[in-house]
């Protein structure tokens, strides 16, 4: 009481605030300039994580999209029976696929080749394999010149497309002296043309960069993410349903909770290590297969499904349950035939997201072996394969320097099917997603 | 092959109980006319009810018998041989299992082991009479089962609440597979890691300071020991996973959220906030490609202008730079949330008594947000430590104890791969140490996620 009449009774020190004072003026100055300076802070911070996905999308696209192409030369090949170690009159019997496949298409190729005088080597190992595919195609070939294009080397490839700095000394540019030369006369000679790289598409690994491709590893990826949703879809549904519709409060729900969001966090090299202890060495299956690397997957995206899904049922109001009851369904039909096709679209927007992070994910597999060299494309479940991310990962370990292109190349093929699946996910979203 | 046979016969037979019952029922429906009431079930129930019935014993004896039936014709085959050709343990026995299985197969055209194709017949006959007895079993069941069942069909019986009681059963066992994964895992680790610990004391490797695994093949070599002190390991991580990345992905994480959710107009939000959800959608093995390719060389260029000759081409900087941006979504969609989540008269108070849009941010909002901003962070860092690509692609093998960004360093994860890549002996201590670092990043992951969850979940209390 004696301090608040002290403080009344004492004179007014401080005078009213003159904000037009020189003082005043700059001090509200300079907090209106650490006002802009705090927002430019932040849109930089937007800018330059934007500006790294483009930069890095501008040097994948930069590098990679000349890995579609591939550069092939001319040649004329006379399909001569004598070369290729065939009887003509076999040909004309019952087993002539047979002939035609044992006969000796690289002493053909070879032959072919010396017509390209000095670049005569500068053809690509696997070059015969057009002269077998154009012969089994059409075996009247046979004692008849035809002009062919087929893949030259990795070097002259990349020479064509422009990869080398030919300005630099020789020893440090990665080209030697006589491929450039060589190349320069095949250019000269009209020889050389750049077009669509099939092979990329359709060809599994190799260790020759202009004959490797993703087909393989795509397909793999296929397998895998059949074994992945086939397992984790209904897995996670189910639970979902159950967790959200049946359980009844107490220590197992709980539990069963718990460990679906710590499952949620769990590194994905862990899921790796599981699939190693038990699936590979303790169940004994088979090493390498889409089998062991799905099921690794669907364990490993299943918490993602399930927290999607029962967002989605949540959302599903009351009434609806209430009135199907009220007709007389059993709370199975209830939840199977009304509340789960109502939360479908979340449900699915849920499971695509993880689908997509189990399509990018590599470390898991790399410890159940599916860094396989598999040269063909895999055979089935139970067979050596690899997927997208991991042949991506194999090829930006190779040495050679033609398989920087097909791994960017392969990062943009990636990258495409996954924003496709993000856009299917965003757009199920919007279009179907019900706000009760 | 005999196997896939009986699925095929058991999954068919199933499927005519089920229209048999089926039509049975149905019938009970014309007999009954009609009379509201008279049978309890629809015929569908009643045929499900009895397919159910017919197929689960036996789907249960064949999925049994291919989980055991291999060790149980592994047995017959050896058991065959006299006790003084027996192999003596478990890695002979496997070679002379596998021998056999490729003759049997044709595969191998010739054995190394002189018995192996003594065995061939006897396991081809052991595999046989196994499928045969199972395939028997199951189908017999099934028989059992289904006719069983069908017998069960009346009018008043409750087929629908039977097969309801099945489906509840079939989702609380889909439920389990969660616990059973967690388990899963803990077990595997522990039970390697204890196996490690037998090899190796576990103090040496949570304190020891020297990593180098590689154990020679022959005992009396030089250094044929190898040293197992994970500190480096333990150091390399926090050091790419928790500090350089952290240091990236805080300040521009935050810094997005804040603009985001404070500055930004509604279309540029709508826009920027999937360019930044689409950082966290790059697979990593793309972000271990960039900075192994892109970013590494940009760094090795700046250490060397700053005059340090021997920097490393894999250095932490690289990695931990590429990691934070990867890191960045994480932090801003947290911060985001927790920014929206503070009430909104803590900030139009601050803004009516004249603070700027930048005092009430830093005043304000970040302090009362700054639980759900820590807990957002201790996510993020979980995320950090146990991502594998990156650090694998762009971080070094070379185990260092060093605070400079520049060298090279190695990680938990970074070794668990190399160390279980490649050729590898199961028993060994080095293959078994990849087990024991999981086991410490899982724990690590498990304490940070609990931990940051905890706080996050009593900063959401604390404001609804």
């Amino acid at each position: 009481m004696a301090t608040i009449a002290a403080s009344a009774a004492a004179p007014l020190e401080r005078q009213p605030t003159d904000w037009a004072s020189p003082e005043m003026q700059g001090r509200i100055a300079a907090r209106y300039r650490a006002e802009r300076n705090f927002r430019r802070l932040g849109a930089g911070a937007l800018m330059v994580a934007a500006g790294f996905l483009a930069f890095l999308l501008f040097t994948i696209v930069r590098d990679g999209w000349t890995g579609f192409l591939r550069t092939e030369a001319r040649v004329e090949v006379m399909f001569d029976a004598a070369t290729l170690g065939v009887d003509p009159a076999a040909l004309r019997g019952p087993g002539a696929q047979a002939v035609l496949a044992r006969a000796d298409y690289v002493a053909l190729m070879d032959k072919a080749a010396l017509q390209l005088g000095p670049a005569s080597d500068m053809l690509s190992d696997a070059a015969w394999l057009a002269l077998r595919d154009r012969l089994v195609a059409d075996p009247t070939l046979i004692g008849r010149t035809e002009t062919l294009w087929v893949p030259v080397r990795s070097s002259i490839d990349l020479l064509a497309k422009g990869k080398y700095d030919l300005d630099a000394p020789a020893d440090s540019r990665g080209v030697t002296d006589r491929e450039v030369s060589d190349w320069r006369w095949l250019d000269s000679q009209g020889r050389l043309r750049t077009v669509f790289n099939q092979a990329f598409i359709g060809n599994a690994d190799s260790t020759e960069p202009e004959l490797a491709g993703i087909g393989g590893a795509a397909l793999g990826s296929l397998f895998t993410l059949f074994v992945t949703i086939a397992i984790a879809f209904p897995l996670g549904v189910f639970s979902a349903a159950w967790l959200e519709e049946f359980a009844p409060r107490g220590r197992l729900a709980d539990i069963i909770e718990l460990s679906i969001n710590n499952l949620a966090a769990v590194p994905s090299i862990i899921f790796g290590l599981l699939g190693l202890a038990f699936f590979l060495n303790y169940a004994g299956l088979p090493r390498s297969s889409p089998l062991v690397g799905g099921i690794t997957l669907a364990l490993m995206i299943m918490p993602v499904i399930v927290i999607a899904a029962r967002v989605a049922i949540q959302a599903v109001p009351p009434s609806i349950r209430d009135a199907a009851l009220g007709i007389g369904a059993s709370p199975i039909q209830v939840v199977f035939q009304h509340v789960v096709p109502l939360a479908l679209p979340g449900i699915m927007t849920g499971t695509i997201i993880g689908i997509s992070r189990a399509l990018g994910e590599t470390a898991p597999l790399l410890l159940i072996g599916m860094r396989a060299f598999v040269t063909d494309t895999p055979q089935g479940l139970t067979a050596p394969a690899t997927v997208l991310p991991m042949q991506v990962f194999l090829w930006s370990d190779d040495v050679q320097r033609g398989f920087v292109e097909k791994t960017s190349a392969a990062i943009m093929v990636l990258l495409f099917i996954l924003i496709l699946m993000n856009s299917v996910a965003i757009y199920l979203r919007n279009r179907f997603e019900r706000r009760w | 092959m005999t196997l896939l046979i009986a699925l095929l016969l058991v999954i068919g037979l199933a499927g005519f109980a089920y229209l048999a019952a089926r039509a049975r029922a149905g019938k009970m429906i014309v007999a009954a006319a009609g009379r509201f009431g008279a049978v309890h079930s629809r015929p569908v129930y009643h045929g499900a009810y009895v397919a159910v019935l017919a197929l689960a014993p036996a789907l249960i004896v064949l999925a049994g018998w291919s989980l055991v039936g291999e060790r149980w014709i592994e047995q017959q085959v050896v058991g065959a041989l006299p006790a003084a050709e027996q192999p003596v343990d478990k890695l002979d026995r496997a070679a002379l299992m596998n021998e056999v299985r490729g003759l049997v197969a044709g595969d191998l055209p010739q054995a190394f082991n002189p018995v192996a194709p003594k065995l061939a017949p006897v396991y081809a006959a052991a595999v046989a009479n196994g499928d045969l007895l199972a395939g028997a079993l199951a189908v017999a069941l099934l028989c059992g089962g289904g006719l069983w069942g069908y017998g069960r069909i009346r009018p008043d019986f409750r087929a629908r609440t039977a097969v309801e009681s099945q489906v509840q059963a079939v989702l609380l066992l889909a439920s389990v597979v969660a616990i059973l994964t967690t388990f899963g895992i803990v077990l595997s680790l522990i039970f390697e890691s204890i196996r490690f610990f037998g090899m190796v004391s576990p103090v040496e490797f949570l304190i020891g300071l020297q990593w180098s695994p590689q154990t020679a093949l022959r005992a009396d070599q030089v250094g044929s020991t190898g040293s197992f002190g994970a500190v480096p390991l333990f150091w390399g991580t926090i050091f790419i996973g928790a500090i350089i990345a952290m240091l990236v992905a805080i300040p521009l994480g935050l810094l997005s959220a804040i603009y985001l959710t404070q500055y930004a107009a509604p279309s540029l939000r709508r826009w920027m906030k999937p360019v930044l959800e689409l950082l966290a959608g790059v697979p990593t093995v793309v972000y271990g490609f960039f900075a192994a390719l892109t970013v590494a060389p940009l760094v090795r260029q700046l250490a060397v202008a700053v005059g340090m000759s021997d920097a490393s081409s894999d250095s932490a900087l690289a990695a931990g730079l590429v990691m934070g941006i990867m890191i960045i979504p994480f932090v801003s969609s947290m911060a985001d949330d927790s920014l929206t989540a503070v009430p909104r008269a803590m900030r139009d108070g601050s803004l009516a008594m004249g603070a700027t849009m930048s005092e009430t941010v830093k005043k304000v909002m970040v302090p009362a947000a700054l639980p759900g901003i820590v807990g957002g962070v201790l996510l993020a860092v979980s995320r950090a430590i146990g991502e594998t690509m990156i650090v694998v692609m762009a971080a070094g093998l070379a185990a260092n104890l060093t605070a400079n960004p520049f060298s090279s360093v190695t990680t938990v994860t970074t070794q668990i791969v190399a160390l279980l890549t490649g050729d590898q002996e199961f028993d060994s201590a080095k293959t078994l140490s990849a087990f024991a670092l999981g086991l410490v990043l899982f724990c690590m992951t498990l304490v940070l996620n609990i931990y940051a969850l905890a706080v996050v979940k009593r900063y959401r209390e604390a404001y609804e």
